[in-house]
């Protein structure tokens, strides 16, 4: 395929991304804005005005970039697991796996399908977030580079946990089992300070303690992790989920007989 | 010519050990109208995935239109349309979407896909359901659907598993016509069938695979010159004497009304008709007891037992 032919092919994937999420709008954009008010209610505003001050910023200015942070995570995972599974489910994902389409570009497509639903609800919890706090952008360029970033690691894990899974079940165990106890523990609602030095080593090995703070840094301009390495760890992580991916579609792991 | 098709030495076993295909060698011409046949599991949708990229081969080359599939399986590809057995399109999706979109991925400009679209809703009578979720259509619009999404690239190799499963008579005979019509204009297709009525109406050159090994590969026409044996149902006048015997032919009575007879091969048909008149019986009409091909096919395959 030429290039323009391999651009045709990704906007459409990456169009009929958008369309599906955007039909079911209620279930995939309406969700996080209900959750992140109550959290901005509740942790913010209720709770978060007997806390204090957290890393020199009131609790309410602390916690926001992390629920954005989060709202991010769980859509751009949820978006690429439940489209590319579907797709397997039905069968229909043999439209794309009989077509001269690469596979590079058949993993774009779903990243961006992904990564734009991600950037929606930012966009989305953002602006709920401006009725309850005030927000000014320390950093622009860092705030949407990890925006980005932590949108394509989490697409890509998304696309991962589709090709292993065998039934609905399956794309559940992973956002349930693993993704929110990370996010929970990544530093969305606290100071990594604040934990014994043994539990903040070991939070270290969560990639969410780098995006949560990378973002933070980006927002208020503080942070538990130097920024450099924060981008250095999202980049690694990344760079393995897409060989991984990558390595899944090239061998037709799950995809293909 | 560059043959549309080729095959060469192609086996797949299993990762359980189950050897579909063992070293199947075929060709089809350009242009030809070509069946598959064979039992279930026989190896025909194993040979189908294989060329369509589902299905990964053990051993053996595939070349479609001179395109080595390991050489460069995307330039393959655009030759190809695929119209497989099981319905395989997101039934939440409307029926010009998944035409649409189809022809996106294989890189066509979205005004042209666009055009495509409308033509085959059109020339296979979807207009009417265009904004219709596919899940909304019955069982032979499904298998329509499909068809067009196969040729929405202009494919110039279509393969056909099976594509009048559970569809009604009216609509494979409209089938049947779009089919030869496609191919008259130089769409190579092959079509695996069980309804061997459909193989010889439509193909001209066929090869019946049994237990993944290619068993016959000739035209239709020779295959059943070479038929030895054929067995017609004689419709009588009259009720028919108890005991029915016509020397040198095996004859059965059926019923009070109906006869069978077995014609060898050799054998004058007229020479059993003037026995049987000279019993006083007299033959209203007569059709084969089955079809000639499927005659032709269970031979093959009892010979490959």
């Amino acid at each position: 395929m030429s290039l323009y032919e391999q651009y045709i092919a990704f906007a459409t994937i990456v169009r009929k991304e958008i369309r599906r999420y955007m039909r079911i709008w209620s279930q995939t954009l309406l969700p996080s804005a209900i959750t992140m008010s109550l959290y901005y209610l509740i942790f913010g505003s209720l709770i978060g005005s007997r806390i204090g001050e957290m890393g020199g910023r009131s609790y309410m200015e602390f916690v926001v970039p992390g629920l954005i942070m989060m709202a991010i995570v769980t859509n751009s995972y949820s978006n690429v697991v439940s489209s590319f599974f579907g797709a397997k489910f039905n069968n229909s994902i043999e439209e794309l796996l009989v077509s001269p389409v690469p596979n590079y570009v058949i993993l774009w497509g779903y990243i961006a399908g992904g990564v734009s639903r991600g950037i929606l609800v930012a966009i989305i919890v953002t602006v709920v977030s401006l009725f309850f706090t005030r927000m000014q952008i320390n950093n622009f360029a860092i705030v949407v580079s990890v925006v980005f970033l932590t949108s394509v690691l989490f697409a890509l894990c998304g696309f991962i946990n589709a090709v292993y899974a065998n039934s609905f079940d399956d794309i559940n165990i992973v956002p349930t089992f693993v993704l929110t106890p990370l996010t929970y523990l990544g530093g969305v609602f606290y100071s990594l300070d604040l934990l014994p030095e043994f539990w903040a080593k070991v939070s270290q090995a969560n990639p969410l303690v780098y995006v949560v703070n990378a973002f933070r840094y980006g927002v208020l301009g503080v942070s538990d992790v130097s920024i450099g390495f924060s981008f250095g760890m999202i980049g690694f992580f990344v760079v393995v989920a897409y060989s991984y991916a990558m390595y899944l579609l090239r061998t037709g792991k799950r995809l293909r007989s | 010519m560059t043959p549309a098709l080729k095959i060469s030495g192609l086996s797949k076993t299993y990762g359980n050990g189950f050897e579909a295909l063992k070293g199947i060698d075929l060709e089809v011409g350009q242009g030809d109208f070509f069946a598959l046949l064979g039992p279930n599991g026989a190896g025909k949708s194993t040979t189908i995935g294989i060329i369509s990229s589902l299905v990964a081969k053990s051993a053996g080359k595939v070349w479609v239109h001179g395109v080595d599939i390991d050489q460069d399986f995307p330039a393959a590809k655009k030759f190809l349309g695929i119209v497989p057995q099981e319905f395989n399109f997101n039934v939440f999706e409307k029926v010009e979407d998944i035409l649409t979109n189809q022809a996106g991925y294989y890189g066509m400009p979205r005004v042209r896909a666009k055009e495509r679209t409308e033509y085959f809703l059109n020339k296979l009578g979807l207009a009417e359901k265009r904004t219709t979720t596919a899940r909304m259509l019955s069982g032979g619009m499904k298998r329509r659907l499909m068809i067009a999404r196969a040729l929405i690239h202009d494919p110039k190799l279509l393969i056909l598993d099976e594509p009048t499963a559970g569809v009604d008579i009216e609509m494979r005979r409209s089938m049947y016509d779009f089919l030869r019509e496609i191919n008259a204009a130089g769409t190579t297709i092959i079509l695996t069938t069980h309804y061997l009525e459909e193989a010889e109406a439509l193909c001209r050159n066929m090869a019946i695979i049994n237990h993944g090994r290619i068993v016959t590969n000739s035209s239709i026409r020779d295959l059943l010159r070479d038929l030895n044996k054929e067995t017609f149902v004689l419709e009588c006048q009259g009720p028919l004497p108890v005991e029915v015997t016509l020397d040198n032919f095996a004859v059965q009575r059926m019923d009070d009304h109906s006869l069978e007879i077995g014609i060898e091969k050799g054998q004058d048909i007229a020479v059993a008709f003037e026995g049987l008149r000279q019993q006083g019986i007299v033959v209203v009409s007569m059709r084969n007891q089955a079809n000639r091909l499927e005659q032709m096919f269970l031979n093959v395959l009892e010979g490959n037992a």
